[in-house]
Formats: structure tokens, sequence, C-alpha cells
């Protein structure tokens, strides 16, 4: 169990300004405490990766945390725009951001390529589009036996990658199940890599598809409903509710501004703006 | 009232979201292999598989396989997706085992605008180092048009929509038409029909360019000449799109209900 411990300690130990960093979770499982954290400890400069930037790094961009992002779809599903990164984008507030972007197919091929150690990953993408010319980590090469035109995409290898699973067993390792995104591939391309879990237990239930081995992890934390307001498979559903309230809180720099002081900034932990959340829930 | 009587009666009250799914669905085939994202694709996906094609393949990006959900899902990543698919895989598998390996049929795209050739922008309005509007970007478009066997795009008509010319290339159609997609190297036969809240267009046999091939109940060649960024093609034989059916309202009422 040496790799287990508290959510703070590892966002303290691991993730430093400066560094490039991927919380991954397709719809499903998505870090959101551990984002809380990069928040509340006041990380700068960080150079963000995620396929689908929704709300998680709307709250971190919005909240200062980054300089660059590299992505492949950034809204809140289902609702609309995400207003802190467009405001990021259009004015520069609260920092420029200097946008990376890619396809799906793109960014999951560049993971892949990062976590076999390769240099770059080929695939049949992009042809005739705009993006070759916006983005310079898309080549196109020549497929050495057929002749063939491919895009060759440069490996993602951020310095840490974080994800949240259903479980840990008391070893340490860590194992989820249900809609899989690019975890596994996002963990094992970085150099250190921090995941929360719902629960430590015994043996892993028998729903378990994926299992990453204590050793290639740098810290595992328990944070109970640590992906909300996105869900856990077994667990709790998605918030819907959150997702579009965020919309209206988001719109606004000041609106924006209180929530992330009273939710993240003044709150102790995930556990505490939960609290918060739930009694805010039984006012209304 | 038997189902067949319910099937034979065209509906008067249905919005123009219903009226695009439903056009939508009937262009799917049974056995079709679709690969789909939310809103009316997945909709129009479901109700295909609920009448007239019950063996529909449904595939969403975030990996499930041969799902089979009771409702439209939310989200692509709906806990009931993983749940009643025959498969779950990672994103990578599904883009590159899957789509890139061309065992999807059909794939849906949406766009903020489209040009004559069904090329689609879903990535700025505006320069794109100083965007007016800065949208979500590329998602899973660029290689669901080239990997898919065909694609379907359905999207309001207006001049803001259908375009003279895109502010940014996200995703190919028919590239520069009259048949310059097949020399870029890709696979797929590209856009076969954009469905909008006025009509139905399909590209033309020789140029590629979108022609209007249907009107719906209602409306006029005025309306969609008046819709077109560009002089807008139109069918010599024009026909009339078919109002959704009782039958067809009814099942796609019961996919949405929420």
């Amino acid at each position: 169990m040496k790799n287990i411990t508290t959510l703070t300690d590892a966002i303290a130990e691991h993730i430093h300004d400066g560094d490039t960093v991927a919380l991954e979770g397709f719809t499903h499982l998505i870090p959101f405490a551990a984002g809380h954290e990069i928040i509340r400890q006041q990380r700068r400069d960080l150079r963000l990766v995620r396929m689908t930037p929704d709300v998680i790094y709307d709250q971190m961009i919005g909240a200062g945390c980054a300089r660059g992002l590299i992505f492949s779809w950034g809204g809140n599903p289902g609702v609309g725009s995400l207003h802190r990164f467009r405001e990021a984008v259009d004015v520069g507030y609260p920092h420029p951001l200097a946008i990376e972007e890619h396809s799906h197919a793109g960014m999951s091929v560049r993971y892949t390529a990062g976590a076999s150690g390769l240099p770059f990953g080929t695939m049949r993408g992009y042809l005739g589009t705009d993006i070759t010319k916006h983005t310079a980590t898309i080549r196109t090469i020549e497929c050495p036996f057929t002749g063939e035109p491919l895009a060759a995409v440069a490996a993602l290898n951020p310095d840490v990658g974080i994800i949240h699973a259903q479980q840990a067993d008391k070893d340490g390792n860590v194992g989820f199940w249900g809609i899989q995104g690019v975890q596994k591939e996002a963990i094992l391309a970085s150099t250190r890599a921090i995941v929360t879990v719902e629960e430590v237990v015994d043996s892993f239930d028998s729903r378990v598809r994926v299992v990453l081995p204590s050793w290639v992890l740098s810290a595992v934390a328990v944070v109970p409903r640590g992906a909300h307001p996105s869900y856990t498979h077994g667990y709790y559903d998605r918030d819907n509710a959150y997702y579009r309230a965020w919309d209206e809180i988001s719109r606004d720099r000041a609106t924006f501004a209180d929530w992330v002081r009273t939710h993240i900034l003044e709150t102790r932990d995930f556990a505490d703006h939960l609290a918060m959340l739930d009694s805010s829930m039984a006012q209304v | 009232m038997t189902a067949e009587a319910i099937n034979t009666t065209t509906a008067t009250d249905y919005t123009t979201d219903e009226m695009m799914t439903i056009i939508a669905s009937r262009d799917l085939n049974n056995g079709d292999v679709v690969f789909v994202g939310i809103g009316i694709p997945s909709t129009a996906a479901n109700l295909a598989r609920r009448t007239h094609a019950p063996d529909v393949v449904l595939i969403y990006e975030s990996g499930t396989i041969d799902t089979k959900p009771t409702r439209a899902p939310l989200s692509i990543g709906d806990g009931e997706l993983a749940e009643t698919a025959v498969a779950v895989v990672s994103v990578p598998e599904i883009f590159a085992y899957w789509l890139q390996a061309g065992r999807i049929d059909v794939g849906f795209l949406g766009a903020a605008q489209l040009d004559r050739h069904g090329n689609l922008n879903t990535t700025v309005i505006g320069d794109y180092d100083h965007p007016r509007v800065r949208l979500p970007g590329a998602g899973g478009a660029p290689e669901i048009a080239i990997g898919a066997g065909r694609t379907s795009i359905v999207l309001r008509q207006s001049t803001r929509t259908f375009v003279d010319k895109l502010d940014y290339v996200t995703t190919v159609g028919h590239h520069h038409g009259s048949g310059s997609r097949a020399a870029l190297g890709v696979r797929g036969s590209g856009p076969s029909i954009v469905i909008t809240d006025i009509g139905i267009l399909r590209p033309d046999p020789v140029t590629d360019e979108l022609t209007l091939m249907s009107l719906h109940p209602g409306r006029t060649v005025e309306e969609a000449i008046a819709a077109t960024g560009w002089p807008l093609k139109v069918a010599s034989e024009l026909t009339t799109t078919q109002a959704p059916s009782e039958l067809e309202l009814t099942a796609l009422r019961e996919v949405s209900a929420r």
C-alpha cells in the first residue's frame, strides 16, 4: 500500500508549476476532485492535455492554472460553450492560452504512441482539413511498404497523468470498468501518475475490466464521489443539473470567481465541497 | 386501429427537429453499422432500430459497440450505453479497429458551417488566431468523414450555416468536388445526404455539388435559395418530403422520452 496517500499530498508532491498534465476520463470517471485540488493549491502555467476539455478544464483555465491546452473537443456536453475556455482563447483572460488541437482519433494515437515508447504514431486522418496548417505535431508521411500517404502525429508524454477509478485493492493496484476512454494510455504515457478511487477493497469487483498495477502509479488517493458531477459506473449517476447550472455560473467573470473562491479555495477538500453542494441542494 | 392503419396516417402536428430526425432515420438501412453522436443522430439511429431497421448496429465514439439503449441517451458516455452494449472498448480501439479499419457503414455529422461540397467547419468563425466565435473543435468528425462508408449530415439551413466559403475546414466532404475527394486518398464515398429544416440535398453524381432534391411539406424553393450562401442548385424533378406518419412520430416520442 506504499502508493496510497491523500489527494492533497499527491498533488503537492507530483504537480509542479509549468508541468504538462493530462486529466483523462471520457464522459465517465472524470477526475474532478483532482482538478479542484490543483486549483486549491494554485498551480500555475500548466500545459493541460485532455481529449474533451469540458467543465473540469473550464474551471482550471478560469482559475488561472493553465498557459496551454492540447485537446480535440472543447464544450459542455449537451449544454453548449465553455465560457472560461472561450474567454481565454478570445481575449487572453485570465491568461493567454496557447492551443494545440487535434481530432479524437489523433489524440488517441498520440497517447498510444506515448504509452508505447514510440516518438510518433500513424493513422489515416486529417486529410483535406485545415487542422494540419495550425498544428505542428501533425505531418504527412509515406508508408514505407505501400507508399500510401499517412498522417504522423507526435507522441504525447505528459509529466503527470491523472484519472479516477472505481477501486484500488489493498496492494495499491487500480481497477475500473464501464466506458474506459483513453485512461490506460494516458497513465502509461505519463512520467508520473495519480489515481483517485471510490474505495479500497480486499479484492476487485468481478466487473473490473482494466487493471493498472501499483508500480506504474505514483499515488493513489481515496476520494468518494471524486468524479462528481460526472459519474462512476456502479456508484453514482451523472449530475446533469450541475452541468446545466455551470453555463450560468461560468458566463460572468465575477460570478465564476466567487464560485471558485467559495467552492474550492475556501474549502478544505473535495468532501467539504460536496457537503457544501449537498446543503445548498437541500435548501432548494 | 391496427398498426398498419396508424402507419399510413400522416401526422400534421410535429416539430422541425422531429421531421429532421425521422428523415435521418429513414435514410438508414436495416443492418447498417452506424457511428453516432449525441442529439438528432443518436435519436434517429435509435428510432430506426425501433421501426424499419431492427438490425441496425449502433456504435458510439465512447467505445460502446452494438448498444441497445431503451431511450436515446443524454450523453455519448451514458452508463446505459455500456450496460446494453455487446462490447465496450477503449477510445483508441474504437477509432483504430472499428472506424479506421472500415467497419462502419454510416457516420453522422453536424457542423456550424457547411459549403456546397459538404465540407464542414466546427472549429472557428472568423480568423483562427483571432476568432469571432470559438467553437468546440474537431472531435471525431475528421476521421468519421474519411473512415465511414458514407456520411449523413444533419444541419439547419441559413446563410450563417450554408456558406460560400468555410472559415476553417475541420472535416472534408467532397473536397473541391468533381471527384477530388477520392484523389486525396481517403476511403468512403463522403456525404450522401444533407438533411435540413427546409429540405433534403444530395451531391450531384458528376460535380459532387449539393443539390436540393426534396422540400419538406409547406416549404418553398425560394426559402431554400434565400437560406443558402451560394447559388443553390435545384433538381429538375423536385419532390416533396413525405411527412412523418403517426407511427413514426409515436415511436420517436417514445425513444426521446426522458
